[in-house]
Parts: structure tokens; C-alpha cells; sequence
């Protein structure tokens, strides 16, 4: 398709700002790893490397940068990750307690698993498992820089994830499946060269299969994010939609303080699930960020 | 009572002590959690909810929880130490994490020589006056100490050890 993005015109009231905002790119962002220090002590570091660094207001720990993070002291310690602002949103959500056990399928190379452990003060079980050998080194090394203790990786296709070495069931899961990645087109300008329908309905049958996999191994009660960096319908609450009709699971509304967009409940001629308007989409213009879809579902509610 | 060949694919857990040993050359849990407290003065209750593994011979791992069956486990937890050397040689990444811990055998370097030792240069330090060997090589940031990796102590010159893949010329 030779323009993807115009996809969504009948969804946006301010389409154009959309546009020019997927046009722009995006600030470099780093997220304080609390598990190796304090927010204070990050910010100390970075004013005496000197790297020129703003708060991110909406999450604690969250800083843009001017230039990349990589070649300063607070990256060698650890103390730093650098990811998109919106990549902090699904552990925010997820919310785990320390002593919890949770499950990370698609985890390389490691932003959320990272976030999820420092929630958990490294505390309890968290299973990183990623498909890709490549991206699980990636995963390992940046885990491992984090000083996370209490992960176990693990290299499956999530949508077959056996529980054999974790006997029990996970309290949380965070969904972050692959997707057609249309939200990170203001990094990677290429991102929509490859697009076409056939392709996403192919990563939309994986989604669905790794999204069944998590509910299935998350206890009654528990709590499954399912987020991509994508604005495609079919990938985000045709997914749902589909989990909705198939499992005892339910869309539970939760704050965010960012602007966002309600989950969109017709597509192309087709309905969705009502309860999917719990979902929140973050387009580019709203928050000066990449683009994202976050959900959050509780299982056997 | 014959030993088993370390499979190096498979994580294999620590004996508590050495008696208990069933694998060839495996070191025990004890003589790990010794080894911290004997030469660094890293308390020995910091390893109370850890699991010690080894996968590939002398490649010990540190895991905050227990695990029953760890086939098909890409990671658990972090690589703390190498055993399969003359001497025990701590690991950059466990050094970052509980070498904070440390009474014994920490250097402290200025901002110019820990610049140099993150670049993987080798430099004299003849001021050290306490044990040879790996000791713990740390810096002041934002107001306090933090370690930076392991060193190796050498007739008056300290060796980095720091791993090609983190050295950095800042
Ligand atoms: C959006 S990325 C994950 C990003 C990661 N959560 C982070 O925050 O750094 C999706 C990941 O899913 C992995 N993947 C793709 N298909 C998979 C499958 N069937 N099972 C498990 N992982 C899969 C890819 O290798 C990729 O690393």
C-alpha cells in the first residue's frame, strides 16, 4: 500500500497534525533503572557528564536527551535505558508488586522486562522469553546490565509457551506482540516500506495466538496487557475482540496521564466489542510521541 | 561415588557443600557465598533468597528465586563469577550489582584513571597497598562510590578486565 497512514483519516478529527507530526522525529528518551539507583542520582549524572536531559512529566524517572546515552557513565552503570517514551506504558499499566510472578513473551530486546523488574524491586518470578536467538542475546546483555536477578529467559514461540520449568500460573502478563510497528515511523522513517495487508493479517494470527497463550497461563484474577506500536485496527482490538469472544476475560479501563484516543469499536465494516473503547490509542501529535496501543484485560473477572 | 560430565548447555544447580558434589569440579554454594564474604566482606545474607547455577564449566549464575527444572533456559538471573581459572574472577555485571556491598579489595580510582580502566587500559597504581589478585575497581558518581567492574592487581599495576563489549572511551 503506497500510503498506510491514510488509513486513518476517518478516525482522527485532526488527521493533518497527525501527519505532520509522523513527519517530525522523535526525541531520544532514557528511563532510570531504579533497580541500580535513584531518579535524583541519574538526574546528578547526567548533569555532570554533561548530557543536556529533561523530565518527561507524565512518568517518574523518564528523561529526554540530547544526543545518545550510550557513551556516558550513568549507560555503563546501568542506570539508564534507552527506549521510545511511550515503551514505559505497558509496565506503568501492568503494575506488578515486588514478590509477583510475571510473564514477558515477546521480551527482546528488554525495555518493558526491564520496567516490569524494577517494579518488582527484583523481587518474585519474571519470565522474559522471546523467539528470536538474535534479539534474546540483546535481551540478556541489556537484563544483565540492569542487574536483573530475578529473571529466567527463556527462547519459544510464545503462542505454544510451556510452563513446564514454572510450575503455576503467572499473576501478570505483558503482551508485547510484533506488529506492523507503523507508531515508530518517526524513528525509522522506513518502518512503512514493507507494509501491506497480507502481512498484517499474517503478525495478526501470531497476536492472536500469543495473546491466548498469556491468558491461559495467567490466574484467575491476574491481569494481561496487550500493547503493540501500531494504529492497525486489525492488529489491536480485532485482536481483542477476538480474545474477548474466545476467553473469560474482560477490558478494564485505567488512568494514563497522557491524552489518548478510546479504542476504536468499527472498522472497515466490521464491529467490535464495545468494552474494546477501554483500550487507549496514542497517536504522535498528542503527546509529541511515537505511536502506541495499549489494553489492559483481567482474566476470569 | 563417580562424577558427572558438566553438560555445558544446561544449567546445573550448586551443591550446598562440597560433600554433596555430583558433578566434576562443580564448586558448592558454601564455598561461593565464602568466597564474596572472605575476599570482598559481602555479607553472606545477601545470597539468603538466591539460587547459584552453572552452566558451562565454571560459569556460575546468581537467581533470586528457585527453578525445579531449568532445561530450556536461555538466562536465570546474572553470571557472578568464573571458576574455571588458578583463581575465582568476579563478573563485571554481578561487581555493578552487589559489589556496593564491599568492604575489601574495592580501588577507588580518580575520574582520569577510571576513564582509562572503562577504555580497557592497563595503568600503575602503585598506592594500592592491599591484596593482589581481582578486586572490585570503583568510582565517585553523583556523590557516592559505585563499582565499575574487576580489575587484576599485578606487581604494581592494575589490569581492567572490563569486557570488550562494555568498554567505552568517554
Ligand atoms: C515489539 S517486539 C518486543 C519489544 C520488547 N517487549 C521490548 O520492550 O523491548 C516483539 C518481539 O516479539 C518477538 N516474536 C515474534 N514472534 C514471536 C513468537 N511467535 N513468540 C515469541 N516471540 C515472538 C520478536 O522477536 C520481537 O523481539
Amino acid at each position: 500500500m503506497d500510503d498506510p497512514l491514510a488509513r486513518y483519516e476517518p478516525l482522527l478529527d485532526d488527521y493533518a497534525a497527525f501527519r505532520a507530526a509522523c513527519d517530525r522525529p522523535l526525541p531520544q528518551v532514557v528511563r532510570v533503572n531504579t533497580l541500580k539507583t535513584s531518579v535524583e542520582r541519574a538526574d546528578a549524572a547526567l548533569e555532570a557528564a554533561p548530557v543536556e536531559h529533561d523530565s518527561v512529566g507524565w512518568h517518574d524517572g523518564l528523561f529526554e536527551i540530547d544526543g545518545k546515552p550510550g557513551n556516558t557513565w550513568p549507560y555503563v552503570h546501568g542506570w539508564l535505558y534507552g527506549q521510545e517514551e511511550v515503551s514505559a506504558i505497558p509496565a506503568a499499566v501492568c503494575d506488578p508488586a515486588p514478590g509477583e510472578r510475571v510473564f514477558d513473551p515477546c521480551a527482546a530486546p528488554g525495555s518493558k522486562t526491564t520496567h516490569l523488574a524494577a517494579l518488582m524491586d527484583d523481587e518474585g518470578l519474571l519470565v522474559a522469553n522471546d523467539s528470536n536467538l538474535g534479539r534474546l542475546s540483546a535481551l540478556r546483555s541489556n537484563a544483565e546490565r540492569c542487574g536483573l536477578t530475578n529473571v529466567a529467559v527463556t527462547k519459544s514461540d510464545a503462542r505454544n509457551f510451556s510452563l513446564k520449568p514454572f510450575p503455576g500460573e503467572f499473576d501478570r502478563a505483558v503482551v508485547d506482540v510484533p506488529c506492523s510497528c507503523e507508531g515508530t515511523v518517526r524513528k525509522n522513517p522506513d518502518a512503512l516500506d514493507e507494509w501491506t495487508l497480507d502481512h498484517v493479517e499474517g503478525v495478526a494470527s501470531v497476536q492472536k495466538g500469543i495473546l491466548d497463550r498469556a491468558i491461559e497461563v495467567t490466574r484467575p484474577g491476574g491481569t494481561v496487557v496487550y500493547s503493540t506500536c501500531t494504529f492497525v485496527p486489525e492488529e489491536n482490538e480485532a485482536v481483542l475482540d477476538h480474545a474477548l469472544a474466545e476467553y473469560d476475560v474482560a477490558l478494564v479501563e485505567y488512568d494514563l496521564p497522557l491524552e489518548t484516543r478510546p479504542g476504536v469499536t468499527e472498522w472497515n465494516g466490521e464491529e467490535f466489542d464495545p468494552s474494546v473503547r477501554a483500550a487507549k490509542r496514542v497517536y504522535p501529535h498528542l503527546n509529541d510521541t511515537g505511536g502506541f496501543f495499549c489494553a489492559k484485560l483481567t482474566v476470569g473477572a | 561415588m563417580s562424577l558427572r560430565d558438566n553438560d555445558g548447555h544446561q544449567f546445573g544447580r550448586l551443591p550446598a557443600t562440597d560433600d554433596e558434589r555430583e558433578v566434576a569440579g562443580r564448586p558448592s554454594r558454601a564455598s561461593v557465598v565464602d568466597y564474596w564474604a572472605e575476599r570482598y566482606g559481602i555479607p553472606r545474607a545477601t545470597w539468603e533468597a538466591y539460587s547459584f547455577w552453572e552452566r558451562g564449566s565454571g560459569k556460575i549464575w546468581a537467581f533470586r528465586g528457585e527453578l525445579d527444572s531449568p532445561a530450556r533456559i536461555q538466562g536465570l538471573g546474572i553470571p557472578i563469577l568464573r571458576t574455571d581459572g588458578e583463581h575465582w574472577k568476579p563478573r563485571t555485571n554481578a561487581v555493578q550489582r552487589f559489589g556496593r556491598l564491599a568492604t575489601d579489595c574495592v580501588i577507588d580510582l580518580s575520574a582520569g584513571e577510571a576513564e582509562a580502566f572503562l577504555a580497557g587500559h592497563d595503568q600503575d597504581l602503585p598506592r594500592w597497598d592491599g591484596d593482589w589478585g581481582y578486586l572490585i575497581v570503583a568510582h565517585e558518581l553523583a556523590g557516592e562510590r559505585e563499582p565499575v567492574g574487576v580489575g587484576l592487581y599485578l606487581h604494581g599495576e592494575l589490569r581492567s578486565q572490563m569486557p570488550k563489549g562494555r568498554q567505552r572511551d568517554l
